[in-house]
Parts: structure tokens; C-alpha cells; sequence
């Protein structure tokens, strides 16, 4: 586990002497985004906006993964909460997601049997120890998470735990970016490409978006230094009018990626066009149980019926997460919006952008 | 907004749930002034003497862990409780819920913790319950302590005594308890030896307060982390606190462990550190005093209270930005990516 080196990457120093490298090269204003949630967290718990030159604004991206999952997608886990003979099991940040007319919070609550797991393994045990019932894991998340996904149910095959099965809304990163541009509202000069969804995808993944939009991207990592350096390496391309592909997070990112994840998240997925909240369908952009293992597929195996699924009433949350509009934009935010009493997604998640801004955001 | 009609466990996770729940339902009822004070325990006068009475109920889960076990939680809890008011704790009382199963070695082991708990904290149990409940009625073994201190004459310690320019001292590396019971209650392997530091700190509270040092605010920043107390006393004393993120001490190991889970140290439990506010002539000596105890070695200045910003806590970040620290919501969940 890497412990040692949290500190070291801290820095203060470090961090200083980058803010001034960057208060002295930046001229022209610029939008950033961050497309992960995590480096949204990051930002805002180490007061980076706060010590950037006004020239540059940091927009946050469709990078949460409770956030990005669509509404349609959330009333059906909470109608699966509600099948007979069914266990839940889920991330913990998916609990106080508001659905159109409940959440699964409100479902435990009302006695329906939902456990939070911290891995998907977790979740195979249950299924072991439940042989009565079907273990359904909400399998949300980008790249990061889908390939644990995998190997939970290629373990699960190999182990015949026959009751475990995963309902897939997975979403894949580099066909969001290309949806973000194409939508054309949001001027992005530049971005800060995930760290984790990199280790496994590589930088490789991002060069056909790369060259067919020639914007300036930087993979990094969550450490405030990591970030800093990100922003300087941006601002230089910009500034130069230089646009590259490059990875400020050479410790743990490579070209090719991490070939045994993927691998594995290839045998188990395939793509297939995906609803996003905000951003609408976007073509090949999700992933799909592949037919061969139908029996653990949740989508399959029961027949999930919504209806009625709408937005949450006046929540912004889909121009939030494509950088349209900030928190303090929205009129529901910190009026009728806070996390105790979350309105949408981008509250509820940790890693949502309203919750960043109103956790640790001075206005 | 969805209406929530049942109790659910955020209710319980000493955030900002927890309070309107005190706030809305609890105050109303029980109506009275005392209550109001909202302190780690009551403080009121009787037959010429100053009292703290506080009571808690411990439920933890593992109900072993390193560093403890529910036993001495239960103890010092109450005992920590009773010495934020300033007072020498004197006398508790332990009700146990207890599942029927639970192993008789078990039980022994919590009892002979709790046994030399008290014994540290030089405090007397004088009065006890059992409860046996079905199985599946309670979760092994859940106990409730109770306890009343004395508090000596000069001593004006109360969470609305924050004055602008007192000084924040935490005695200690913050996060460790907390860290400890959600890595074993997940089964994570955590490949250190960070261990939960459940204490009883009446004592270093006695010599913090001894020769009349100006202490204004005591309290132990157990469920909802430093972060969520700080709020509560800038909100209850109706000043604004300034801390540093570089000052605050944080073991190695938690800030790993914290970094790769998405949890913020600020918000996790901690069962022997206390926050003290401190008039600034005075912070010296409190410091001296806590560093010569057994549990405030690390006693360390991590901010201090301001005039401006009424209720809320800033934090200059290490790489000298600033961002607010806001209470607790609910329970703090792993990240998923
Ligand atoms: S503040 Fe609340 S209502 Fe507004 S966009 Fe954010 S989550 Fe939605």
C-alpha cells in the first residue's frame, strides 16, 4: 500500500513555488474541467481554487459516478430493492440518492434488506452466505470500478455462486469527454484527465479524442502537487498554444494502461450507448453484461419495470456535471438543497460537485 | 424533497442529522434549561454544588478492537464526558443489553476492561443493570454508562465560552479510533500498527485546570471528528475559528488509509483527544500541562478563534489556500472511485 509517499507529495513548499510558477504564466483566462469527482474533492479540500490566479477557472466534469448515473437507472435499483428474495448490495454514496419517489435509504428504512459493501467481493460473500436469495451489487462507475465488477463474476462463475449478480450502469470516460466537446455550449481550454480511471485504461485511451480536438489534457493524481502541476503543464500549452497529451502521473499511469483489467473487463462487458444524467445518450459510452453470462446479469434475469422517472423538480445537477452552470447557480442550492436535505445526486455523493462547493466552498 | 418518515442511521452519526433530531424532537419535549445548554453533559447546581451528569450508550461494532473494547469505551466515554464540564467524575453506572449467545468469556473480558477502566480513572460504579434480549434483538452486547463529577468552584468551562483570540489545542493525533473500528468492521488490512486511543483524560483535564488557568471551552471530539466539534462550539459560542491544516496532527498510516478510502480525518472519531480552548496568556501552560500527561504528549496549538465569520470554522489548507470545514452531514461512506 502506498502510505509513505501521501506526505511527501503534500508538500506545502512544493505546492507554493507551483502557484507562483502559475500566477507568473498565466495571461489569458481559461476554463479547465476536471473531469473526475475525486480531483473535484481534491481541489476543494486543499483550497486550490482559492489560491489560483482569477485567470483561471476550474470547471468540475461529469466525473461522480452516483452523479452521472441516470434517474431511470436509479428508480430501477430501488424497484430491484423491492423484489422478493433479493439482497442488495451497494456502494455506500448510492444510499441517499434521491429516485423519483423514493430512495434506498428510505427503502432499508422501510425494512427491505440493502447492505453497503466497500468491494464487490463483499458482495460475493453475501451472495455465499444467502444461497436462498439473489445478491443483485449496483454496479456504477467508470473504468475504475468495472473491472472489480468483472472479476467479482468471473469469480463468482468459478466458485458457482450462482445467486450473485450485478446490475450494470457502468459509464466509460473517453466517450463522455467526446460528448462534452460536442456539445459545444461549454468552451473548455483544457482538461484534467482522471488518475485512477488512467492506471487502467492507459493514456492511450484519450488519443483519438486527443487528435481530433487538439484541446490540451493532462492525466494526474489527487495530491494537491499533482494538481498544481497539472494546472501549470496546462497553462503552458495554452499560453504556447501548444496542445499535448501528457501524464503528470507517471507513478502510476502508463501509456498502455493496466492490460490485465481491462482484459478482464472486456471478457465480462461489452459497450453499448448509455444514458447519462446530463449529458443524454451517449453512443457506446456504457457497459453491458456480455450474453455468456446472462445468469449473473440482474438486467436479464428479472424484469425491472419504471415508471413515471423524473428529474428531480428545478435541480440543476445535469448543467453541473457538464460544466454549464456552478452550485451557486442553481436557486436550490443551500436554500432548499443541502445535504441533509439532498435534491439531487450532485449533493448527495461525496464526490458530487454541490456537495464540494457547500462542504468546503467559502461564498 | 423526499420527506424521510423513519429513522435511518444518519440519524445517529452525530452529524448534522443528529442535532436537528436533538433540536426538533428532543428539546421540544423535555423542555428546559439545562437541556438547552447542549454540552457534552449537564451542568447544573444542587445543595450548593456544581454537577455534570452525562450518559451515553455505546454500540460499537467490532465490540473488539485494537487498542479496546466496548468496555473501556464505555467507561472513559462517560468519564470524558463528565471532565469536558470541568468536573472530577466521581460515579457511574453501567447498563448492559446484552444478545442472548454472546460467549460468557466474552462478557468476562468487557467486564474486566471496564473494571480497570474505571480503576485508571479513579471513578466508582455504584449502580447497574442487565438486560438479556433475544437473539437478534441486539447486536451482541450494547451498554449505556452514566456518570456524575463535581466541579470545583473556580472552573467556568462550557461549550458557549469561546472568545476571540483563544487559542485551539487538540491533545493529540486525531482520527485513530475511528480509523481503527472502520477498517476492522470492513475487514480491511491495515498494515500498521495504528490502535484505537479510547482513554480516560479526567486527569489531564485536573492538571490542565489546576492554578486557576484560563480554560474556556473543553470537548472531546468523539463521534462527528474534530470537525463536527469545532462547528458546534463556534455555532454555540457565536464565533468564528481559524485552523491549520499543517498544525492538525494525523499519523501516517490514517492519512494512507483515510487518502485511499474518502474519508476526511476531520470527521472521524476519536475516544481519548480533547479540544481546548484556551485564553492566549494562558496556552503555554495548558500546553505544558498536557504534554506532561501520559495522553497529551502531542498536544499541539492547531488555530484559533476569531471575531469574524460568526459560527463557522476556516481552515488555511498546506498549500496555504483556505477552504470551510463544515459539520458532518451524515455517516462519512468510502468513495467508490
Ligand atoms: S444544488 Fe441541489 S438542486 Fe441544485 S443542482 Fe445541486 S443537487 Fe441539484
Amino acid at each position: 500500500m502506498s502510505i509513505k509517499y501521501m506526505d511527501e507529495y503534500r508538500d506545502s513548499e512544493i505546492s507554493r513555488k507551483l502557484v507562483e510558477k502559475i500566477g507568473n504564466l498565466s495571461r489569458n483566462a481559461i476554463r479547465l474541467m476536471e473531469v473526475c469527482g475525486t480531483h473535484t474533492v481534491a481541489i476543494f479540500r486543499s483550497g486550490i481554487r482559492s489560491v489560483l490566479p482569477e485567470t483561471i477557472t476550474l470547471l468540475s466534469g461529469p466525473g461522480c459516478p452516483v452523479c452521472v448515473t441516470d434517474q431511470k437507472e436509479i428508480d430501477a435499483f430501488i424497484e430491484l430493492a423491492r423484489t422478493k428474495d433479493v439482497i442488495i448490495t451497494t456502494f455506500g454514496d448510492l444510499m441517499r440518492v434521491p429516485g423519483t419517489f423514493s430512495s434506498l435509504q428510505q427503502e432499508r428504512a422501510d425494512g427491505r434488506d440493502i447492505r453497503v459493501v466497500y468491494s464487490t467481493f463483499d458482495a460475493l460473500e453475501v451472495a455465499k452466505k444467502n444461497p436462498e436469495k439473489k445478491v443483485v451489487f449496483l454496479g456504477i462507475g467508470f473504468e475504475t470500478t468495472a473491472p472489480t465488477i468483472a472479476a467479482a463474476i468471473l469469480a463468482a462463475v468459478q466458485r458457482e455462486i450462482e445467486n450473485f449478480l450485478v446490475i450494470s450502469a457502468h459509464k466509460l470516460v473517453p466517450p463522455a469527454l467526446e460528448a462534452l466537446v460536442a456539445t459545444a455550449n461549454v468552451a473548455i481550454d483544457g482538461f484534467i484527465l482522471p488518475g485512477h480511471v488512467s492506471v487502467i485504461i492507459g493514456l492511450k485511451a484519450y488519443q483519438p479524442f486527443f487528435e481530433k480536438h487538439r484541446i490540451p489534457s493532462v492525466v494526474t493524481g489527487f495530491e494537491p502537487t499533482d494538481i498544481l502541476q497539472a494546472i501549470l503543464i496546462l497553462v503552458e500549452q495554452v499560453e504556447k498554444k501548444y496542445p499535448r497529451l501528457e501524464n503528470a502521473y507517471q507513478r502510476a499511469v502508463t501509456f498502455d494502461g493496466n492490460a490485465k483489467a481491462w482484459n478482464m473487463m472486456q471478457e465480462v462487458f461489452e459497450t453499448v450507448d448509455a444514458g447519462w444524467r446530463g449529458l443524454g445518450v451517449i453512443p457506446q459510452s456504457g457497459l453491458k453484461i456480455r450474453e455468456r453470462f446472462r445468469a449473473h446479469d440482474a438486467a436479464r434475469v428479472f424484469d425491472i419495470q419504471v415508471h413515471g422517472t423524473q428529474d428531480p423538480r428545478g435541480c440543476a445537477c445535469g448543467e453541473i456535471l457538464t460544466g454549464l452552470k456552478t452550485p451557486p447557480e442553481c436557486p436550490l442550492y443551500k436554500t432548499r438543497c443541502s445535504p441533509t436535505d439532498p435534491v439531487g445526486p450532485c449533493m448527495v455523493s461525496s464526490e458530487g460537485t454541490c456537495a464540494a462547493y457547500y462542504r468546503y466552498h467559502a461564498d | 424533497m423526499m420527506k424521510i418518515d423513519k429513522i435511518v442511521l444518519d440519524h445517529g452519526s452525530g452529524g448534522k442529522i443528529s442535532h436537528r433530531l436533538t433540536a426538533d424532537l428532543m428539546l421540544p419535549i423535555f423542555d428546559n434549561a439545562i437541556l438547552a445548554q447542549l454540552n457534552d453533559g449537564a451542568i447544573f447546581d444542587l445543595a450548593g454544588m456544581r454537577l455534570a451528569f452525562s450518559t451515553d450508550s455505546y454500540t460499537v461494532d467490532p465490540i473488539f478492537f485494537p487498542g479496546g473494547n466496548i468496555g473501556d469505551l464505555a467507561i472513559n466515554g462517560t468519564v470524558n464526558d463528565i471532565a469536558m464540564c470541568g468536573a472530577t467524575p466521581l460515579y457511574l453506572s453501567v447498563g448492559l443489553i446484552i444478545e442472548e449467545g454472546l460467549p460468557m468469556s466474552d462478557l468476562e473480558s468487557i467486564l474486566i476492561e471496564m473494571g480497570k477502566a474505571a480503576k485508571t480513572a479513579g471513578v466508582t460504579v455504584v449502580t447497574g443493570d442487565t438486560k438479556v434480549v433475544p437473539r437478534g434483538a441486539a447486536d451482541r452486547i450494547f451498554i449505556n454508562t452514566s456518570g456524575i463529577g463535581l466541579i470545583p468552584e473556580d472552573v467556568q468551562i462550557a461549550g458557549n465560552q469561546a472568545r476571540p483570540g483563544d487559542k485551539i489545542i487538540i491533545s493529540g493525533s486525531i482520527a485513530d479510533h475511528g480509523i481503527v473500528v472502520l477498517t476492522q468492521r470492513e475487514g480491511l488490512t491495515f498494515d500498521s500498527a495504528v490502535v484505537s486511543d479510547t482513554a480516560p483524560l479526567n486527569h489531564m483535564v485536573g492538571r490542565m485546570l489546576a492554578g486557576g488557568k484560563k480554560v474556556h471551552v473543553l470537548r472531546d471530539p468523539t463521534r462527528g471528528g474534530v470537525g463536527t466539534a469545532l462547528n458546534e462550539i463556534a455555532l454555540q459560542s457565536g464565533v468564528g475559528l481559524k485552523i491549520f491544516e499543517e498544525k492538525i496532527p494525523v499519523k501516517g498510516p490514517v492519512a494512507g488509509m483515510c487518502e485511499l478510502l474518502g474519508y476526511d480525518p476531520l470527521y472521524l472519531a476519536n475516544e481519548g483527544k480533547l479540544l481546548a480552548f484556551v485564553s492566549p496568556e494562558d496556552a503555554e501552560a495548558v500546553l505544558a500541562a498536557m504534554r506532561a500527561d501520559k495522553y497529551g504528549k502531542e498536544a499541539v496549538v492547531i488555530g484559533e478563534v476569531v471575531s469574524d465569520h460568526a459560527g463557522q470554522v476556516f481552515m488555511q489548507t498546506r498549500i496555504g489556500g483556505t477552504r470551510i470545514v463544515d459539520m458532518l452531514t451524515g455517516e462519512q461512506l468510502p468513495r467508490i472511485c
